[in-house]
């Protein structure tokens, strides 16, 4: 079995997204820690279940806590700063998740030819993803 | 680069790679796990909002299943801490000599934590809360 080759340090495609991919994880604790301590201290631990607050901070989207005690949505929860939290999550989640599958389809394709066809079909679905999701989240 | 494997699916399960190996593995499958449920949301929500349609809300039921509920737990939580894991070793390649004692303790990380979310998940099952 060929093995992965190192990414060497330059900007290539391959050692680019291995930095991305680590630095967007550690991102991903950070937005998941500044959602959750925002929740709780807007009262998340008297108004909401376990698993409501595991949605939001996931995704701190207003529909993620509609099903709690929150008396008004629109007061605290549902305003542009925590868009842009959705934004920057959709975006890091949507590269990471979209590269790690290139890197898993990659190591079971050999052909070049066919690692460029998955290349662009990854491309084009991370295009349409992450507009899908911009979509969902301007609509909710 | 097309190079045949010749190694059959039982010859891949008796490799004896170990905790590390196992991580590596769960690492992947708890990724895909993650991309087919946040696919499935993105899609089902976009539709559901734009449209309204039965399809997208029919969608909401395989994952609100308390099954996948308990197995995106075990994707999130394993993929998170396990990713801590291997940032940490490619900052301190110094550390690799220590990889085997580090699967454990991100199993003793990964344990208490997951357990304690199945157990309340599992409660409010039972007791309908």
């Amino acid at each position: 079995m060929q093995t992965r080759k190192i990414p060497h340090p330059g900007w290539n495609l391959e050692y680019l997204m291995f930095l991305f991919t680590r630095l967007s994880g550690l991102a991903f604790f950070l937005l998941a820690i500044i959602g959750v301590m925002a929740a709780l201290l807007m009262g998340a631990r008297y108004q909401m279940d376990l698993g409501t607050l595991m949605r939001w901070t996931f995704f701190p989207n207003p529909n993620h806590v509609l099903d709690s005690d929150i008396p008004d949505v629109t007061f605290g929860w549902d305003n542009g700063f925590w868009q842009i939290m959705q934004f920057l999550i959709i975006f890091f989640g949507g590269t990471h998740g979209l590269n790690g599958l290139r890197v898993v389809l990659e190591d079971y394709v050999h052909r070049p030819f066919w690692q460029i066809v998955i290349k662009l079909l990854i491309f084009v679905l991370w295009i349409f993803m992450i507009l899908v999701a911009v979509f969902v989240v301007l609509g909710s | 680069m097309t190079l045949d494997r010749k190694v059959s699916f039982f010859e891949g399960l008796r490799y004896k790679g170990g905790g590390p190996m196992l991580a590596w593995i769960l690492h992947r499958i708890t990724g895909l796990g993650m991309i087919v449920f946040v696919s499935l949301h993105v899609i089902s929500s976009f539709f559901t909002q734009e449209m309204g349609s039965d399809w997208a809300i029919a969608i909401n039921t395989v994952y609100e299943s308390i099954y996948f509920q308990f197995f995106i737990v075990f994707c999130v939580l394993y993929h998170g801490i396990n990713g801590i894991r291997i940032i940490i070793l490619d900052l301190w390649p110094r550390m690799l000599q220590y990889q085997k004692e580090m699967t454990w303790l991100q199993w003793l990380v990964f344990v208490p934590i997951y357990g304690l979310t199945i157990f309340i998940m599992i409660q409010k099952l039972i007791t309908g809360g």
